[in-house]
C-alpha cells in the first residue's frame, strides 16, 4: 500500500492518533512526551505511531498533512497540531472535549444500535 | 547570516509581528557546540486574528519552508494575537527537555 493511502486509513481510522518520536511509556523526544501526556490526561484511548521504527512514516507524513514537524496529533481525522498546539489546548480545556467527542462518535459509529 | 538572524529577517518580513523573540535553544539537545538547529520562537502579530492554530503555524512553517527543509531541526511555535499576548502575561511556555530522539532518528 501507498505510505500516504496508509497514513490516511491509520488517521480515519482511530478517533484519536499521535504519530510521535518513541512511544508514549518510552518517549524519545522531549516534545513527544509532553503531547502524549497531554493525550494521556484526557484519560480517553488513542492510538500512537512510532515515526522512529517505521522510516517510510518518518519520512513521509510531513507531506502528508503539509506540516514539517513532529509530533504530528490528528483527532476524528483531522490534524490539530503538534506539541506546542496540544498542550494549549489542553490549557484550555478544549483538549479533553475534543477527544471524548471524537472517541465517542467512533463508539457511535462502530455500534450502530447506540445512538 | 546566522539560522538565528535568518529566521528572525524572514518572520518580520512576512508576519509583521509587533513581538518576535527567537531563541537558540540548541544547547538544550544532543547536537555539537554552537549548532543551530532547534529553536523557539513566540510571535505576536496581527494577521493571527481570526486563525486557529494550525493556520498560525502554517504560517510560520511557509515563512520558514527553506530552513526547515535544511538546518532546522525543531521548532517550537508561540503564536499570538496582541490581545492573546496581553492576557497569557507576555510570556510563552518553556520548551521541554531533549528525550535523545533525534540521535535515533538520524542514525
Amino acid at each position: 500500500m501507498d505510505v500516504l493511502e496508509r497514513i490516511r486509513e491509520q488517521v480515519e481510522n482511530n478517533p484519536v492518533i499521535i504519530y510521535m518520536k518513541g512511544t508514549p511509556q518510552m518517549p524519545m523526544c522531549g516534545f513527544s512526551a509532553r503531547a502524549a501526556a497531554a493525550l494521556q490526561q484526557t484519560g480517553q484511548p488513542f492510538a500512537y505511531v512510532n515515526v522512529l521504527t517505521d522510516r517510510e512514516i518518518f519520512e513521509n507524513l510531513p507531506r502528508f498533512a503539509n506540516w514539517p514537524t513532529f509530533p504530528q496529533i490528528y483527532i476524528d481525522g483531522e490534524l490539530i497540531g503538534g506539541c506546542d498546539i496540544t498542550l494549549e489546548l489542553l490549557e484550555k480545556g478544549e483538549l479533553q472535549k475534543m477527544v471524548t467527542e471524537a472517541v465517542e462518535k467512533a463508539k457511535a459509529k462502530d455500534d450502530p444500535a447506540q445512538p | 547570516m546566522s539560522v538565528q538572524e535568518r529566521i528572525e529577517h524572514k518572520l518580520r518580513e512576512t508576519l509583521r509581528p509587533s513581538e518576535l523573540e527567537v531563541v537558540n535553544e540548541s544547547g538544550m539537545h544532543n547536537v555539537p557546540p554552537g549548532s543551530e538547529s532547534h529553536f523557539k520562537v513566540t510571535v505576536v502579530a496581527d494577521t493571527f486574528e481570526g486563525l486557529n492554530l494550525v493556520a498560525r503555524h502554517r504560517k510560520v512553517y511557509t515563512a520558514l519552508a527553506e530552513e526547515l527543509a535544511g538546518p532546522i531541526h525543531a521548532l517550537a511555535i508561540h503564536a499570538y494575537t496582541p490581545q492573546e499576548w496581553e492576557a497569557v502575561g507576555r510570556l510563552a511556555p518553556a520548551s521541554p527537555p531533549c528525550r535523545g530522539g533525534d540521535k535515533q532518528a538520524a542514525s
